[in-house]
């Protein structure tokens, strides 16, 4: 299995996700510059947290007209696997990977804490591993995480079962989400945008206790395993 | 030009004639713009450099002291830590977001200038009373401005203080410290040689921002101080993301002979101290120097201080691999001279010369002055305080009062603001006694903090200032680490008051006697004069931060209680002290009576019995007292795992100085009841006090027949005292 994380001008968790694809993981693990144009082959494409291009303008508005957001895009459409955490989540609601908006946080203050979420839908190659209706901590890290959508399209995300993160409740949720909402994927399934940090929380030294974010990136482990296995049959 | 042209730029006439001799001549507008900056206080350090030589600043692991960006030291296996604090406080008085934004800024520049990656900040902040508006205002600007600058640059805030206290309501402080990883082989300096090599501008382009900036925090606050807006510069936390990126694959390049940062004083100190440093001159054409305002005269584009720039000094022919690199990272490197062999600092603007004056004058030989200390009247005045002074009808009120004190409460609306959880490596983060940074692929980590009492520094500078280092070092005991090295951020008043420089020159001998004793050599500091607004000066605030290092993570330690059924032991002794402390104050409204005591001997040996139990894998968490004493430091203790203390103490002390005097040098820690007989071998090897005090159990805080509350409620005032205040 081969990773790529890219990195934007202003990216800041882009060597944190590395860290554990490659250390933790042990996946070949290639690190994406956002000037290249062509996408070599991966199984996964992580997106990662931070500030691209400072977050002026809006969130991940300007890093969507980066040169590699082209081929992210066609190999998202092909059926490939992106992970967007955060900033990577802002980027993708922008690239119309997934519908939706990002809001200013209802407290309009940044905040980073640990909090509880609910895993909505297991049936994901990101949440595979995890129980439906499990409840799992991961920190957040935003000042631009109140996801919003309209009413309708809200509709269609539960129909289709797009919702796979929620926050645990309203106490829980740090920044006013509709439905708090934590992260969704998009009708396909393949690609997956959420506020929470799961690669702050892949290693027990840093979060102890709470080592929740291991298990996504097993999910997609496991998934890219079984997309492998039907290849060969 | 005006009959006193001096005045203008803020210095003496005394040293306007000092230049005309060592000028030969009279300087122009722009060299005398230049002198005022580069001789203001924030630059040269005239009224400080005397007494700061007296600091020990030397040690086994040492390997840059004083005198560049930032200071040095060794952690082993061919790895170092660069770390230094900085102040930002007048600009944070009238613009208080990107006051401490670019304090932000600033400092971790002078970090990877020195060619490491920031892994971690700090910040030392005092405000007045929270119950002000005003205060709140500042408040909230500068823990905005902190939060916005460090998250954007991912760089993890992880600790630091906050204490509140009139003396700071007209002149806040805001002290940064930048603590950066690199390996030896890429320890970069800021020194300008070869004559004949190209200098270059790199980074942001310069504009009129923070023109007199140096000055302007050379000068005390008045009620005119906003008018001083313009010189309060605007920080892009993008752009230094992608300056720091590109500058460290610079350094890493080896391309270079030296690079500086342009702080205060922008081009002109920046070009001045490199060329003194390498006892060579540098010649710069300004019209060459990438602006982005029109028609900056030669003074304004000198003396910018717009941010996120450098100054670079390539190799012979690699003036290319720097514009490739920083191209890549779309930012300018524009060559704008050269180094040259006559020691000048040789401004041009196209053909025409502005300036021409000697690096080293400028950088080295600005006047040094012993100044006046007379001792303040106020200290005759002192008086010990007794238990009978201070009124009390029911010490859990009183235990309570003192959790929802702002300098007590828990800061988490502060540190809630602050990502100190980006880079994935802080396994101790805010709200302990010292943060704990690991070191990737290495089994070791740092742990770091800073400290500062300005109450007792105002009572008694001698021991405020030992106090400050001996704090500083029990924080990093208790988190398990070996205290390594400091950096000083100094904040007085006006030192051309006698009674200011009293302050000051005491603060610093008390800093120099503990950084003795205890073996923490400084490595670099800063100093911050002139903070007083019309209400006064602030207290003498010398604020020690402060590094230690862990030579395993399996050896850190955090002050919660881990499980019922431990018990808990006090090492040090409880005394019958109430002087000066956060009780009195709350209590009666009283600053005064005499600091605690401070004995440096017994302090090492203290903090050598922590360090070896902890060592022995005993010690289940460890706590110093500190403000509002024992039964704050317990109280402390118990919020996290929400875990009770049943505590017996007999003492021949009074139970006000027993609850919550401060005494010095007492840390508590807890242990498994089968590793008591440990815990008292080792503190007997070190000859220290040690008592066995009670032990962790229920969720319910009693504390002989004097207190009991539940941790429930303790917790519920302690953690939201700064919310309900704001």
């Amino acid at each position: 299995m081969k990773a790529g994380v890219v990195t934007f001008p202003g990216s800041n968790c882009d060597q944190d996700v590395y860290n554990v694809l490659n250390n933790i993981f042990d996946l070949e693990t290639d690190m994406i510059w956002h000037k290249d144009k062509k996408l070599n082959h991966y199984d996964l494409v992580v997106l990662p947290g931070g500030f691209s291009y400072g977050d002026y303008l809006r969130s991940g508005a300007i890093a969507r007209f980066s040169n590699i957001m082209e081929s992210v895009i066609d190999y998202a459409n092909q059926g490939g696997l992106v992970l967007g955490i955060c900033n990577g989540f802002q980027i993708l609601l922008e690239s119309d990977l997934l519908p939706g908006a990002m809001k200013v946080n209802d407290n309009l203050k940044f905040v980073c804490k640990n909090v509880q979420l609910k895993v909505t839908n297991n049936n994901s190659p990101f949440t595979n591993q995890y129980n439906k209706e499990e409840i799992i901590e991961m920190p957040v890290a935003h000042g631009e995480g109140n996801y919003y959508i309209d009413p309708k399209r809200l509709k269609n995300l539960k129909i289709n079962e797009q919702i796979l993160l929620k926050y645990k409740n309203n106490e829980e949720n740090p920044n006013g989400s509709i439905e708090n909402i934590a992260g969704i994927c998009n009708k396909e399934k393949n690609v997956f945008g959420l506020m929470p940090h799961p690669e702050r929380c892949s290693e027990e030294i840093i979060s102890p206790g709470a080592s929740d974010g291991y298990r996504m990136f097993s999910s997609i482990i496991e998934e890219v395993k079984v997309r492998g296995e039907k290849l060969v049959r | 030009m005006s009959d006193k042209p001096w005045e203008k730029e803020g210095l003496s006439e005394a040293e306007y004639n000092m230049i005309v001799d060592l000028l030969e001549r009279k300087p122009t507008e722009t060299e005398l713009g230049i002198f005022g900056v580069m001789w203001s206080e924030h630059c040269s350090y005239k009224n400080s450099k005397l007494i700061l030589k007296t600091l020990p600043t030397e040690g086994a692991c040492v390997l840059q002291g004083p005198g560049e960006n930032a200071g040095i030291i060794d952690i082993g296996d061919n790895q170092a830590i660069s770390f230094k604090i900085e102040s930002h406080n007048h600009p944070s008085a009238v613009e208080p977001f990107q006051g401490a934004a670019t304090g932000v800024g600033g400092i971790i520049r002078d970090i990877f200038t020195m060619g490491a990656r920031p892994i971690a900040t700090l910040n030392s902040l005092r405000f007045g009373n929270l119950d002000k508006d005003r205060v709140k205002f500042l408040f909230k600007g500068v823990v905005s401005g902190i939060s916005s600058y460090g998250n954007s640059i991912g760089i993890p805030t992880v600790g630091g203080e906050v204490h509140f206290s009139d003396a700071y309501e007209g002149n806040p402080l805001v002290n940064v410290m930048s603590v950066g990883l690199l390996e030896h082989k890429d320890i970069a300096t800021a020194t300008a040689e070869g004559s004949g090599n190209s200098v270059m501008v790199v980074g942001a382009a310069t504009g009129r921002d923070g023109i007199q900036g140096a000055s302007f925090a050379s000068d005390e606050l008045t009620e005119d101080s906003d008018e001083d807006r313009p010189a309060v510069q605007v920080g892009d936390p993008f752009m230094e993301k992608l300056l720091l990126e590109a500058s460290l694959e610079l350094i890493k390049s080896n391309a270079i002979v030296g690079i500086q940062d342009m702080g205060a004083a922008g081009l002109t100190s920046s070009s001045a101290e490199m060329a003194s440093r390498g006892n060579s001159g540098i010649e710069i054409d300004i019209a060459k120097v990438p602006t982005r305002e029109k028609n900056m005269t030669p003074y304004e584009i000198m003396l910018s201080e717009s941010q996120e720039r450098m100054l670079v000094v390539p190799k012979k022919g690699k003036e290319e691999i720097v514009s490739e690199i920083f191209t890549k990272w779309g930012l300018h490197a524009e060559v704008v001279g050269q180094v040259t062999d006559d020691g000048m600092l040789r401004i041009l603007n196209g053909e025409q010369k502005v300036a021409e004056i000697s690096a080293r004058i400028l950088a080295d030989e600005a006047p040094e002055y012993f100044r006046k200390a007379v001792r303040p009247k106020y200290i005759d005045d002192i008086k010990k305080v007794t238990a009978a002074e201070i009124t009390s009808n029911d010490y859990n009120q009183d235990l309570l009062n003192l959790l929802n004190s702002p300098t007590i409460a828990s800061k988490n609306w502060i540190y809630k603001q602050y990502d100190h959880m980006v880079m994935t490596n802080t396994v101790v983060g805010p709200g302990s006694d010292a943060a704990v940074i690991r070191i990737k692929d290495m089994d070791k980590a740092v742990a770091l903090t800073t400290d500062n009492n300005g109450r007792y520094c105002y009572l008694d500078p001698i021991k405020g200032g030992k106090i400050a280092v001996a704090e500083a070092a029990r924080n990093i005991v208790c988190s398990g680490g070996q205290p390594l090295a400091i950096t000083d951020g100094l904040n007085f008043g006006n030192p051309m008051d006698p009674e200011i420089y009293w302050q000051f020159k005491n603060s610093v001998e008390g800093l120099s006697k503990a950084c003795k004793e205890l073996e923490t050599p400084v490595i670099g500091g800063n100093v911050s004069f002139y903070n007083e607004s019309p209400k006064g000066a602030i207290y003498p605030t010398p604020i020690v931060g402060m590094v230690g290092l862990l030579d395993s993570i399996d050896n850190r330690v955090t002050m919660d209680f881990k499980d019922e059924g431990d018990l808990i032991f006090l090492l040090g002794a409880n005394q019958e002290e109430l002087g000066a402390s956060e009780y009195l104050k709350l209590q009666e409204n009283r600053i005064d009576g005499y600091v605690p005591e401070i004995d440096l001997k017994l302090e090492k040996r203290v903090q050598d019995t922590v360090f070896k139990a902890v060592k022995e894998g005993i010690v289940k968490s460890a706590h110093d007292c500190s403000e509002g004493g024992l039964a704050v430091a317990l109280a402390e203790s118990c919020f996290k795992n929400k875990i009770g203390v049943n505590i017996k103490i007999e003492e021949n002390i009074s139970d006000k100085a027993l609850l919550f005097g401060e005494t010095q040098s007492r840390i508590i820690v807890s242990i498994a009841q089968d590793n008591e007989n440990i815990l008292k071998k080792i503190a007997e090897e070190n000859k220290i006090p040690i008592k066995k005090i009670g032990r962790t159990q229920g969720n319910r805080y009693l504390f002989n027949d004097l207190i009991e509350l539940s941790v429930e409620e303790m917790n519920n005032k302690w953690e939201n005292a700064i919310e309900r205040k704001i």
